[in-house]
């Protein structure tokens, strides 16, 4: 089976994030597949696979925790792709993957883990895990997307955003940086491909892999402030209206400190923020609110009405 | 190995003369700083194999010291007191109370792994500074972090539950460290989100406050991983942190 037709159907691990403040994701991301016609399967009973903080406490709980959604979509639903919109739990998954396949001591502790959960063990290789960027990009493709966009996204300047768990550290994602057609842990482009094919005009933006800070959102929020003004500002520079982002984290992220350096250091940077997902849809033709938009902190309800999106 | 950073001399260190000739050569100013010698006598040899045996300090001795990580490092850019080279350095050579003058912002790291990325000797550098800071608290150098802080009560909340409502974490992690819970960009936030009236939206995250979300079924694996938890904090006390 080709990869084209093997991502057709894929298991849905949406993760916390999506079910709370990254909800316009979730409802982006499904609409998206459905006006692709592309099937999601969403995995049962899941849990959380650990973010970054259960790692901080012990490594090998993370491990398990991302293990078991593997287990689940592996033994309990027969599915050999996960599909994880958030990079968060994508980076976890790949993560538990990597280390399951490579340290004794992480099976050990998941295997023992697992039996007394009570659930079968999930063994690497058993699943492969993809972001909802590899799901579109190898099913649908840029040549599938023009073919569908109905509302071109042409006049539209994106900075792409890709944040740091997409691509870093590069191990953990042995599929990345193999030559033409494979994304690039040190420029990625697959967003800007999508975006570009939708008809949007994606400007040349330095930040794409840097840190919003995700991690001391709150417990640290001077400095996460400081990082995702930069960001905010390189965007401006770079001549963009719009920042396209691809995780819950870094989106809420920058919503949040865009709010707080106003408050907090008086600087106001005027760029909207949207989950990249949200632009395709409406490039696909659907209304802003079908893909979540009003659900957004960052306004850009005006901006799209412009742009002939509304 | 060599430490070529001047900022990490101390102050009191630094010598600058206004007037200062030697052997008829004037040496006075900038051009001419000197370092005041001084003797470490205070080594703890164990160091390296304390921060070692922690979660994420495990290759530390793979390390030559060529600065990448501290070169692409996101927290350095903005704070040039946070050098993972520096740090890692000092942790080799066992040179402890060098380390603890930076004690309360080695737990600033972003986990962004850039230094991760860049490293030439797989020493996991972020892992590093996760080791280290929770090596601090252990022994007592620091309080606990608010970072360590979020990572327990969002630890606690997954075993507890499976799953994480968002609001619930803040509350308990603005409890536990005693901030107010309406900053005026919370404020500003909320404001923001009412505007389009997302009520599907609204209406789920009120119900998940008062329902929280969990994976059904969770009680097995919730145990499990509590005991699991609980033998390794045995351990570590029965090993090294006493």
């Amino acid at each position: 089976m080709t990869t084209k037709e093997k991502y057709k159907k894929v298991a849905y691990y949406p993760g916390c994030a999506l079910e709370g403040t990254g909800h316009s994701y979730n409802r982006s991301t499904k609409a998206v597949g459905k006006a692709l016609g592309l099937d999601l399967v969403e995995v049962k009973n899941w849990n959380c696979c650990g973010a970054m903080e259960v790692k901080n406490i012990d490594p090998k709980l993370q491990t398990y925790l991302s293990s078991r959604v593997m287990s689940v979509a592996a033994n309990e639903m027969d599915m050999d792709v996960v599909m994880a919109p958030c990079n968060g739990c994508y980076h976890n998954l790949k993560k538990a993957e990597y280390d399951l396949a490579n340290d004794e001591e992480s099976v050990e502790v998941v295997d023992k883990l697992s039996k007394k959960a009570g659930h079968k063990t999930y063994e690497s290789g058993q699943v492969e895990t993809i972001h909802a960027l590899d799901w579109i990009k190898q099913t649908i493709g840029e040549d599938g997307l023009r073919e569908r966009v109905k509302n071109s996204l042409s006049g539209i300047k994106v900075a792409n955003y890709y944040g740091c768990m997409y691509t870093r550290p590069r191990h953990i994602f042995p599929e990345k940086d193999q030559g033409p057609g494979s994304e690039s842990t040190s420029k990625p482009h697959f967003m800007d491909d999508l975006l570009a094919a939708a008809g949007a005009e994606n400007v040349d933006f330095p930040l794409k892999t840097a840190c919003c800070g995700g991690a001391h959102t709150l417990s640290d929020s001077d400095t996460s402030t400081k990082l995702v003004l930069n960001i905010l500002k390189a965007a401006k520079m770079a001549g963009a209206d719009v920042i396209a982002t691809e995780c819950p984290t870094c989106h809420s992220g920058l919503e949040m400190h865009q709010i707080r350096a106003e408050k907090r250091l008086g600087e106001k940077v005027d760029v909207k923020i949207l989950y990249f997902t949200q632009l395709l849809g409406m490039a696909l033709g659907l209304k802003p609110r079908k893909v979540g938009v009003h659900e957004n902190i960052s306004d850009s309800i005006g901006f799209l009405k412009e742009k002939g999106l509304g | 190995m060599p430490i070529h950073e001047k900022s990490l001399i101390r102050p009191e260190n630094l010598k600058t003369h206004d007037e200062l000739v030697i052997d008829g050569v004037d040496v006075s100013g900038h051009w001419s700083t000197f370092i005041e010698s001084r003797v470490v006598t205070d080594y703890n040899e164990a160091l390296q194999d304390e921060i070692e045996a922690l979660p994420g300090g495990e290759y530390i001795h793979r390390c030559w010291q060529c600065g990448s990580c501290t070169n692409s490092c996101t927290v350095n850019a903005i704070n040039p007191d946070f050098n993972p080279r520096y740090w890692i350095y000092l942790i080799r050579m066992g040179m402890e109370s060098e380390l603890l003058r930076d004690k309360d912002i080695i737990w600033q790291c972003v986990s962004c792994n850039k230094c991760t990325y860049a490293c030439p000797r797989d020493v996991f550098p972020e892992g590093v500074m996760k080791a280290t800071s929770h090596w601090l608290e252990l022994k007592g150098h620091t309080p606990k972090s608010p970072s360590m802080h979020f990572d327990e009560v969002f630890t606690e909340q997954i075993v507890k539950t499976g799953k994480i409502e968002e609001s619930r974490t803040i509350r308990r992690f603005f409890a536990r460290t005693k901030q107010a819970l309406m900053q005026d960009w919370m404020i500003e936030m909320t404001k923001r989100m009412l505007r389009h009236l997302p009520l599907g939206m609204l209406t789920r995250m009120g119900l998940a406050t008062l329902v929280a979300p969990r994976t059904s079924n969770w009680d097995a694996a919730s145990k499990a991983m509590q005991e699991y938890i609980d033998e390794q904090e045995h351990d570590r006390v029965r090993n090294r942190y006493r």
